[in-house]
């Protein structure tokens, strides 16, 4: 099993969410991790990605080598396209379609989207508008995290385990929405793959 | 298999970041101390141990320190005290703590010393990229640079011992991947920390010219032991190849980019792991008998390949940094190292066109914008150029919408490059640094420029925190007008404003007043961190 993922969006956005549950899943699912963040100066609203690397076997290097990560996960859309020399010739771009604006440049929004639907394994969810659904817009990284799960080899009651455990302190209610999350993105997933 | 899961299972303890296995192995060494002055990518060390319940328990001494210099001189008095302390920084911090750093060789240690500092190769969030293995060579001290996260704990766990052993500091290299990346770290048992004992000589500490001397072809002595040391370093191999075309020396992570190009040890070449220096001769010498070429992959400048170069007059060709084979600068990565091993890879998709550079930027909010849009309003009468800055979040305006500052060069140099400009005639001349950057080196530079009574307006930004490396406590905090009054600024040209929107033509008369104003005056912007208020808004919740 292996699973090397990038995982993309801009500082405050809180992608090592996404990072810490599917580690807490890897780690309970008896698999080895590497996992490199940006800290620092890029973290005031800059760029920001994440290698995460998962597999049975022992992992060198911390960094995904270009043209081989299995999956790009995106909590912003123009986000998701930066980091495509990362991805590999069978690789998935799964992204959140709500774009993240604080630059005057920014792109029109269609014109983004249209560079995503270009790619032919894709899949642009709205995950502000489901975790808005779900109870709070502070659950769109566990709807972005559902999205992608069909497409990492980990059991997904490992999954909802790892939400549990890193949501337990925050009460059952938190717990549970940030479950549905995870259930609503996976299922938007499974019905547009 | 269910075996394996569970080995896999009990190694993987702590999932740590590389600068938190270094926290974890100083408190498991028996440290007694950590000094530090944040910097990215080595503050989290600190923090880690800040928040540590057995460094608690223990009373481990954890604050911030003014800055890297006031850090290591404090770690080097707790290690002549007897006990073990470790001073962290990142690259340019050494720079601050140099004079202390090669002095300490010279002295030596009493309880052991670790000087971990964190390059930043690629300048992520730094000024240059230099490399500080070069600071402990020319300090003559073995360094410790880790491959992996379990090594990064071994060595800061370890490391004590073997400072003790060679009774000189020890230093702890690492950049920022293997700092800011997480991985598997299993520990073993803390140790007790050392008992308060004085050094057995008491004179090994002054360094006067007579004891200088002698203590300094004592460390020409001990290089030797240093030598012996790294060749029979656990964190040193030589690993057998089958084709001896090219020998290859790996130096601590980038041993990791090599072999992630051999999954299950299937390298070919023959291998020298450093991650302990001096650099083991013994292996080096049978990689250059035994191999028709040699490849140096290193994480930072080409150290290591100056010196082979430098080793062999047979002339064995050595590929690396200096010869193209791989990039002069920047951050090693396993698709440059797969380049240098001839090594074809899909190289992805492009990225499209419509993508847009995404910089950082002040957050919304924050006090410097406000500080800088009435700076640039007072500036609009004068020339361009005149706003000298420093280092900090407030160094994004350099970038539009405020493009206000002109430099950013090291801790502190606003002031003092302020007052050299003036003194060049550039009246008025303008300083713009953050409350914690003056405490750390901008209070020498105020001194120099009351002595002169220089033309200067110091703008002290006051966010009340350690911004840019996460809400840190400054040193000066609530002293920084009885600093300016004490170093002799006439109170009557002190002034603290809080940058809000509301106060933004009263700011504006302010710095044109004290703009006009023939002498030093010091306006201190003061309004909290907004990123600083809201987490201690959500920890008391």
């Amino acid at each position: 099993m292996k699973a090397d993922i990038i995982l993309a969006g801009v500082g405050g956005q809180g992608i090592l969410s996404i990072a810490t549950a599917l580690g807490e899943a890897a780690l309970a699912d008896g698999l080895l991790i590497k996992q490199a963040e940006t800290h620092g100066m890029s973290q005031r609203g800059g760029a920001v990605y994440s290698h995460m690397r998962i597999s049975d076997k022992p992992i060198s290097s911390d960094l995904i080598p270009g043209g081989t990560a299995d999956l790009i996960l995106s909590v912003e859309p123009m986000e998701s396209l930066r980091y495509l020399p990362y991805l590999s010739e069978t690789g998935y771009l799964v992204t959140n379609t709500t774009p993240f604006i604080n630059i005057p440049n920014y792109p029109e929004a269609e014109k983004v989207m249209a560079e995503i639907r270009k790619f032919p394994r894709y899949i642009a969810i709205d995950a502000d508008a489901i975790a808005k659904e779900v109870g709070s817009t502070r659950a769109s990284n566990m709807v972005m995290l559902g999205a992608a799960s069909p497409f990492i080899d980990i059991e997904f009651s490992k999954i909802e385990e790892g939400i549990r455990r890193i949501f337990a302190r925050k009460g059952e209610e938190v717990v549970n929405m940030n479950l549905e999350a995870l259930r609503r993105g996976r299922q938007f997933a499974e019905e547009n793959r | 298999m269910r075996f394996l899961k569970l080995k896999i299972l009990t190694m993987q303890k702590h999932l740590f970041l590389g600068v938190e296995a270094i926290g974890q192995g100083a408190i498991d060494g028996g440290m007694s101390g950590v000094y530090a002055y944040p910097g990215t990518p080595s503050t989290e060390i600190t923090e880690f141990i800040q928040d540590n319940p057995i460094a608690e328990e223990r009373n481990i001494h954890r604050k911030w320190s003014a800055n890297e210099k006031t850090a290591l001189e404090s770690a080097l008095g707790m290690s002549y005290a007897g006990k073990r302390a470790m001073s962290c920084m990142k690259h340019v911090g050494l720079n601050v703590a140099a004079d202390i750093f090669v002095n300490a060789a010279v002295t030596g240690v009493n309880g052991g010393l670790i000087v971990t500092v964190a390059d930043d190769p690629s300048m992520h969030s730094s000024q240059n990229e230099q490399d500080s293995r070069f600071y402990g060579k020319f300090a003559m001290i073995p360094i410790l640079e880790p491959s992996s996260q379990q090594e990064a704990y071994d060595m800061a766990r370890d490391g004590f011992a073997l400072s003790e052993l060679t009774k000189v500091p020890v230093m702890l290299r690492i950049t920022t991947r293997l700092a800011h990346s997480r991985a598997g770290v299993e520990c073993r048992e803390i140790l007790p920390e050392n008992d308060l004992v004085m050094p057995s000589d008491p004179r090994q500490f002054i360094l006067l010219p007579a004891i200088a001397r002698r203590r300094y072809k004592g460390l020409l002595e001990s290089q030797a032991l240093f030598q012996k040391l790294s060749e029979e370093s656990v964190y040193n191999r030589y690993e057998e190849g089958t084709d001896y075309s090219l020998g290859i020396v790996a130096c601590g992570i980038a041993y990791n980019y090599l072999m992630e190009h051999f999954p299950g040890g299937s390298c070919p070449y023959p291998v020298v792991k450093v991650s302990q220096y001096p650099i083991p001769e013994n292996y080096i010498k049978r990689l250059d008998k035994e191999c028709d070429e040699l490849l140096v992959l290193e994480e930072g400048a080409p150290m290591v390949e100056e010196m082979l170069k430098g080793f062999f007059s047979k002339g064995t060709p050595i590929k690396g940094r200096l010869d193209g084979t791989l990039p002069r600068d920047g951050e090693l990565n396993p698709d440059l190292v797969a380049k240098a091993l001839g090594k074809e890879m899909f190289t992805g998709f492009d990225i499209p066109e419509v993508v847009a550079n995404r910089p950082p930027a002040l957050c919304m909010g924050c006090g410097h914008q406000d500080a800088y849009e009435a700076m640039n309003e007072a500036l609009a009468d004068y020339s361009r150029g005149r706003v000298f800055s420093d280092i900090g979040c407030y160094t994004l305006g350099a970038l539009p919408p405020y493009e206000t500052i002109s430099s950013c060069v090291d801790m502190g140099a606003s002031i003092t490059m302020a007052k050299g400009a003036a003194d060049a005639g550039l009246v008025p001349a303008v300083a713009m640094i953050g409350d914690s950057t003056f405490a750390h080196s901008g209070i020498t530079g105020l001194l120099d420029a009351v002595n002169e009574n220089s033309s200067i307006t110091i703008v002290i930004s006051d966010n009340e925190s350690i911004s840019m490396t996460g809400g840190q406590d400054s040193s000066a905090y609530g002293r920084i007008e009885s600093i300016c009054i004490g170093v002799g600024v006439d109170p009557a040209h002190i002034h603290t404003i809080t940058p809000l929107k509301k106060n933004h033509d009263e700011m504006v008369r302010l710095f044109r007043e004290e703009f006009a104003y023939n002498g030093v005056s010091v306006i201190i912007p003061r309004r909290e961190c907004i990123q600083r208020a809201s987490s201690r808004k959500r920890n008391k919740k």
